[in-house]
């Protein structure tokens, strides 16, 4: 688990322990040669987020992970950092990894941030969220969100306002979700549980 | 579409779950024993609580360890979003609360003294971390509500409404409003305040204080266009579960996730 020392990361590791993963946490981009699966926990701002892997280099570390194949779970500002670049940061590029930009929520007429639980609409056929009903919760606690671009990789989408977005995606062995699953009660741990299984596939037990 | 959520709130002294009325005080005797807050915790996840808020209204070095501890406990055990608050001052406190398993660190007398602390924890850790907490009271001529500190005690002379809109300008992502008149007296949460902030601001708004029955949230839900509805002593009186008060509100209309 990737920490670039912002925000919570204890409950993702706790969660992620729930769903079965051994879990360390690292400050450090060598460590991350020695994980089978990384996970890329997300608070923060974009900027800043990418500022710190540029600096830290993890930027490298995880493209090595992903060119070898190797499953990944973004979460969050996670998700929206595999993306082209984003309004929070004008200027800064995002990792590239899918299509895609990153948008600030503009309808007057609701709230931003997004906080709180709202629906995931599955979009295709998402092995990351079987076993979920259409229309379960999740939490959300984001003011940016990711707009659709034409590639129909499995996922979710998620209704704000007048605002449809991507809520969860997956993409080979690179899997992401805007909502946060180790704050999601069961639906969550059901996430993480078949993330566990599909990366087992991967990479064995 | 997005849910109104329904939060428990428990306020820790001496790492017990007290309730008091109009922000009684622990030491007059006027704060009642309601619990051991990790267990109080559980049973409102059990119960589908949406989010926890916890405050600390004790707010002393000892009082700190023990919320730590608490907010350790409960962040191992619940899989769901975690508030913590009281006596939040500076970014090293935001620090230490985030490091024990705070998803939002709600600020409050601490933000009227030094404003620029929200921006700067709101930099750091991102806006939907950062709570902004007000505890208001309806000005003697009632044509607004002037805005509180040291647990009700002293009025600061900051209007309600401007206070919210520059919290919001800080970098707060969400506002707690809490009615000092309404208080733990169960007669329904202060809806034109409730309504008036929620105006004023984009930001999420969720109400506290008075909160006696499932209509009361409804009230203030709706009429007062409140995001969420924060209850204490309805709750931690087994007066109503989580999943009572959210059965009444789905039967009235209003959009909330069910177990």
């Amino acid at each position: 688990m990737i920490d670039y020392g912002a925000g919570n990361l204890h409950s993702v590791k706790k969660a992620l322990e729930r769903a079965g993963f051994s879990v360390e946490r690292s400050t450090n981009p060598a460590a991350t040669a020695r994980a089978r699966v990384l996970v890329l926990p997300g608070q923060g701002h974009f900027r800043q987020v990418m500022a710190s892997f540029k600096r830290s280099g993890f930027e490298p570390a995880i493209r090595a992970h992903l060119a070898a194949g190797l499953p990944f779970l973004g979460i969050c500002v996670g998700l929206q950092l595999l993306m082209e670049s984003s309004e929070e940061a004008p200027g800064v590029t995002g990792l590239c990894l899918l299509k895609g930009k990153v948008k600030r929520f503009d309808d007057p007429e609701v709230s931003v941030p997004h906080m709180g639980w709202n629906q995931l609409y599955k979009r295709g056929h998402s092995a990351l969220l079987e076993g979920i009903p259409e229309g379960a919760f999740a939490y959300f606690a984001h003011s940016y969100y990711v707009d659709f671009v034409s590639e129909n990789h499995p996922g979710a989408s998620t209704n704000y306002g007048n605002q449809t977005f991507l809520s969860a995606v997956s993409f080979e062995n690179l899997h992401a979700t805007q909502f946060h699953p180790e704050k999601s009660q069961e639906v969550g741990i059901r996430v993480l549980r078949n993330f566990k299984r599909l990366a087992q596939n991967v990479v064995g037990s | 579409m997005l849910a109104k959520r329904i939060i428990p709130c428990l306020d820790v002294h001496a790492g017990r779950t007290t309730r008091g009325k109009q922000f009684g005080r622990a030491e007059k005797g006027e704060l009642r024993d309601m619990g051991d807050p990790v267990e109080l915790a559980i049973r409102y996840n059990d119960q589908g609580a949406d989010e926890l808020v916890f405050y600390d209204i004790t707010a002393t070095s000892e009082g700190r360890s023990f919320i730590l501890d608490i907010a350790t406990q409960v962040a191992e055990q619940c899989f769901m979003p975690l508030t913590i608050g009281g006596g939040v001052r500076t970014l090293e406190d935001f620090r230490m609360l985030f490091l024990a398993g705070a998803d939002k660190v709600s600020i409050n007398s601490g933000a009227v003294s030094d404003p620029d602390v929200i921006r700067a924890a709101s930099d750091h850790y991102g806006a939907q971390a950062i709570v902004l907490s007000i505890d208001a009271r309806k000005r003697p001529d009632a044509l607004g509500w002037d805005v509180y500190v040291a647990g009700g005690r002293k009025s600061t002379g900051l209007d309600l409404l401007a206070w919210a809109e520059r919290g919001q300008e800080l970098g707060a992502g969400e506002i707690v409003l809490n009615s000092i008149d309404a208080d733990g007296m169960n007669t329904g949460y202060d809806i034109e305040a409730t309504r008036a902030v929620a105006q004023a601001v984009d930001i999420p708004v969720i109400a506290s204080g008075g909160a006696g029955s499932p209509e009361h949230m409804c009230r203030v839900l709706v009429d007062g266009e409140a995001d969420a509805a924060l209850a204490a002593g309805i709750f931690h009186r087994e007066e109503y579960t989580v999943g009572e008060v959210k059965a009444v509100l789905a039967e009235a209309g209003v959009h909330v996730r069910l177990m």
